[in-house]
């Protein structure tokens, strides 16, 4: 199963790959204007790959985290000192917006989540996170989805339809509900065209340069292989560089901003399979952390008087190991980091039933020990800011997960 | 090596000019003028008023601090934030750490980010960029990096070098890049920002007042460097005796407490109460003893020390020629460098007047700090852009600014920056750079303006052939003719 191949009942879904794509919108049909005071959006973020929530939160309470996240721990003290969200969590440095939107209480963080996925898959625990279904399986429709299907008819939100940003529908929009495609114009990246290039020119005038680039890019290529099952997370059409997901962003915000624009939408970034020179407050992670960073900024600033009612959460498919590994890297774990930011969110704190992080209190003796389920925070979502009933979500929107409670109180 | 066609013509003078002794060049750049007399360029900027000084005085740099001023910040800084640690109760952990927003004095206990220091850097850095963008060719301002990577502090030793470390730039460094070595050392070992730095203010001479009160000794930090790094050279022939002996004349060097019992906060000071009494032997000579003067004799001999007129002479071939530079320009510099008792000017000079220097091919990798001011010059970047962004790049490089990894500073050697990860990363800059860049003129005449018709074959396919004007800017960055110097 390949959880991005093109399931052909998508309907109403338009692809606009390039050209002209900002104008997406004039394809929706439009809608009188609604009257109502509170207008919410919600917007998804999928970090494929496997987030490592200890280097994008650190515990820099916790007297274990220095010494098993090694060089690469968070600290708020040295050269790059962490962004300190309360006592005993702090933020990548890189993630400058995120800690304002924090101190400004328009950010949370729910640290030490998981699905309910226990193995290390990124592709069943990607099928799992999307999906909404307890366990991997044939998926062909996201939780996403199906909660904006679950919405009366005439419902402004269902009538917009969902957004889905990037070249290809992620999974956890996919589904029966209208679903406008768009994708950034244009988005290559140094490791494209211009990468042959410039090698090329090297390999004509400067081998010393070209051998040391070659290499540059293969260690880049190295990182991104899964070293525990020995497949290779290619490159599933999402964004991996930071200008990407800032630019998708950017258009994504000016589309839901419009009155008759989407109200949901959902962005997959990819890259945070960090197994190889991960870096800790600088380096590979923390240039993507500042991608969805500038991501959220991106939405802040677009949706203007909007992100008052708006909900941005990023999810991924789990953590990754508490202990680093010989490559100064992490392999996959469990544990990790919703982030949750917006003017509709109830922030300022860090939500954690915090395990600690001696061996003992390790899942497996390895990875962050999960004490919240993010599938609770998502129906905690669903259920404040679009009224969707706790029976819905348990046997609908999340099938089976009837016992567990949406984490009510996120939304202010 | 690298560039096999330039080993037989030697290279363009404008890009010896402009690369191997400058910062590279702009759009607007008088390319005719300056291939017309390439020495005459360099030695003009040489002349200019004060062109190695960030005064603030200027008002521009208004907002800039002077080291005394900028250490009593910090210092005020940190006593705050002990204030607001020693005030927290400190729960270890917090169980579910959910805290009311906005709840009741919150705020008020939360640890503050050393933000105080880091605003001072971040001016400083603007200073210094602004400066790199605004020079003519830029020669001084790659003396003044020169000297302050030999003469290093590094920001990451505590929050006081990070508030001082441009201060230390600007008033130890600047005022002597074109003056006399001997009094740029004489500043340097003088400045707080130096002193905190290798450790001096914690050594104590064992037979001073102070230390036999509190038997507590010397450290040979400073002391071993000056003559391992800012002076004689390792393997010069000084011994261990005189690395002790040296400690022992500078014990007292030091800067003033927050508690001002010793002077001004943050001033430099001669505390004779912590001073090892009684002469001392440098390399065979004898210093008396009295005080601050002992040192300073000291350091004025070892200035003008031949083994340190070859150190300087070696570092600066080394610089500006190549990574293995010819030894009879070495043995010229180290001559010039003795005659004219450590004239920087005329070091400088001698340099831009080295045939060596303008017929080695330019084999060089621009160092992290140059390449970003090369690529912000060559984009038309504006001065007075907030310095965040060259910032982060540079600490992607490798490079960050006034934060070396050890007091020997960065590699001036090629090897260390051709990495694999240190090119792909600047693949990614002159990409980012690239695309953020404003009204990218015609590929072909930025090729003209920004590298010249020395250019080769390649690189002007290369660009010629690029999908967007984006590509062809990047591709630009990222040729050889750019990357190296």
């Amino acid at each position: 199963m390949s959880l991005l191949c093109e399931t052909p009942n998508l309907s109403r879904r338009a692809v606009l790959m390039s050209g002209g794509a900002l104008f997406a919108w004039a394809y929706l049909p439009r809608f009188a204007r609604a009257a109502g005071n509170r207008d919410p959006r919600l917007i998804v973020i999928v970090l494929r790959g496997a987030l490592d929530g200890l280097s994008t939160v650190g515990p820099v309470g916790d007297p274990d985290y220095a010494g098993l996240h090694g060089d690469i721990a968070l600290s708020l003290s040295g050269a790059n000192p962490a962004l300190p969200l309360d006592g005993f969590f702090a933020v990548n440095p890189a993630m400058p917006v995120f800690a304002r939107l924090f101190r400004a209480g328009q950010a949370t963080v729910v640290h030490a989540a998981a699905t309910g996925y226990r193995d290390r898959s990124h592709f069943d625990g990607q099928d799992v996170l999307e999906s909404g279904l307890p366990g991997p399986g044939n998926a062909t429709t996201g939780w996403l989805n199906r909660a904006l299907a679950s919405l009366p008819a005439g419902d402004r939100i269902a009538k917009a339809g969902g957004l889905a940003v990037g070249p290809s529908t992620p999974l956890v929009i996919r589904g029966a509900a209208p679903v406008l495609g768009w994708a950034p114009q244009a988005l290559p990246t140094p490791g494209d065209a211009l990468v042959e290039r410039v090698l090329d020119l090297y390999d004509h005038r400067d081998p010393v340069l070209a051998a040391a680039l070659r290499k540059g890019l293969d260690a880049d290529r190295m990182a991104t292989g899964d070293a525990l099952d020995g497949k290779t997370m290619k490159p599933k059409g999402g964004l991996d560089n930071a200008a990407g997901m800032r630019q998708s962003a950017q258009g994504a915000a000016r589309l839901m901003a419009a009155d008759d624009g989407p109200r949901i939408a959902a962005l997959a970034f990819d890259g945070w399979d960090t197994h190889v020179n991960e870096g800790g407050a600088t380096g590979r992670l923390a240039n993507l952390l500042g991608g969805l960073d500038g991501a959220f900024e991106e939405f802040e600033k677009g949706l203007g008087s909007r992100w008052k009612d708006t909900t941005v959460v990023a999810i991924t498919e789990f953590g990754r190991t508490a202990r680093i590994n010989g490559t100064v890297g992490t392999d996959h774990g469990t544990g990790t980091v919703v982030l949750l930011a917006g003017g509709a969110i109830k922030g300022g704190r860090v939500i954690a039933d915090w395990p600690g992080l001696k061996p003992a209190q390790l899942y497996e003796q390895r990875d962050l020990a999960p004490t919240s389920d993010v599938r609770a925070v998502l129906k905690g979502l669903l259920a404040d800011q679009f009224g969707l009933s706790a029976a819905l979500l348990g046997d609908k929107v999340f099938p089976e997960s009837a016992a567990l409670k949406p984490m009510r109180d996120l939304i202010a | 090596m690298a560039l096999t066609a330039s080993n037989a013509t030697p290279p363009d003078p404008v890009l010896v000019a402009l690369n191997r002794f400058g910062l590279g060049a702009r759009p607007g750049d008088e390319r005719g003028k300056i291939a017309a007399d390439p020495r005459g360029y360099l030695k003009a900027e040489l002349k200019q008023q004060d062109i190695a000084l960030i005064s603030p005085d200027d008002p521009r740099n208004a907002g800039l601090l002077d080291s005394t001023a900028a250490i009593q910040a910090s210092m005020t800084a940190a006593a705050e934030r002990k204030a607001a640690r020693d005030l927290k109760t400190a729960p270890t952990i917090p169980p579910t750490a959910v805290e009311e927003p906005g709840g009741s004095g919150e705020t008020g206990s939360k640890p503050a980010v050393p933000r105080v220091e880091a605003d001072i850097y971040r001016g400083e850095a603007q200073a210094r960029f602004d400066k790199a963008l605004n020079a003519d060719a830029g020669l001084v301002e790659r003396l003044v990096g020169f000297w302050s990577n030999h003469f290093c502090v590094s920001a990451a030793k505590a929050p006081v070098v990070r508030a001082s470390a441009g201060a230390f730039e600007r008033e130890a460094i600047r005022p002597f890049a074109l003056g006399r070595f001997a009094d740029m050392l004489l500043a340097v070992e003088h400045h707080p920002a130096m002193l905190f730095y290798l450790d001096n203010q914690q050594s104590i001479g064992p037979d001073s007042r102070a230390g036999k009160r509190r038997g507590r000794g010397l450290n040979e930090n400073l002391a071993r460097e000056i003559l391992e790094l800012h002076t004689l050279g390792v393997g010069s022939g000084y011994s261990q005796a005189d690395v002790t002996s040296f400690a022992g004349m500078l014990t007292g060097w030091t800067m003033a407490g927050r508690n001002g019992r010793l002077g001004e906060p943050g001033a430099f000071v001669f505390n004779a109460n912590t001073h090892q009494p009684g002469e001392a032997t440098l390399l065979g000579k004898t210093y008396p003893g009295g005080g601050m003067g002992q040192a300073e004799a000291a350091l004025n001999d070892i200035a003008r020390h031949p083994a340190t007129a070859r150190h300087i002479a070696t570092k600066l071939a080394r610089h500006f020629i190549s990574d293995d530079p010819p030894p009879p320009a070495i043995a010229r510099l180290a001559a010039v460098f003795t005659k004219t008792d450590g004239d920087l000017l005329a070091m400088a000079v001698a340099l831009i007047d080295m045939p060596e220097a303008w017929s080695t091919p330019l084999a060089k990798l621009r160092s992290p700090l140059d390449y970003v001011v090369a690529l912000r010059r060559a984009i038309g970047s504006t001065a007075g852009n907030e310095p965040q962004r060259s910032l982060r790049w540079l600490r992607a490089l490798g490079e960050p600014l006034w934060q070396p990894p050890g007091p020997n500073g960065f590699s001036d050697q090629t090897d260390a920056w051709t990495s694999p990860e240190g090119l792909k990363t600047r693949l990614d800059i002159a990409w980012q750079a690239a695309r953020q860049a404003q009204d990218i003129g015609n590929p072909d005449e930025m090729l003209a303006s920004l590298i010249g018709t020395s250019v080769s074959a390649e690189t002007r396919q290369a660009i010629s052939r690029a999908e967007s004007r984006q590509q062809g800017l990047a591709l630009l960055l990222m040729a050889p003719e750019f990357q190296r110097r």
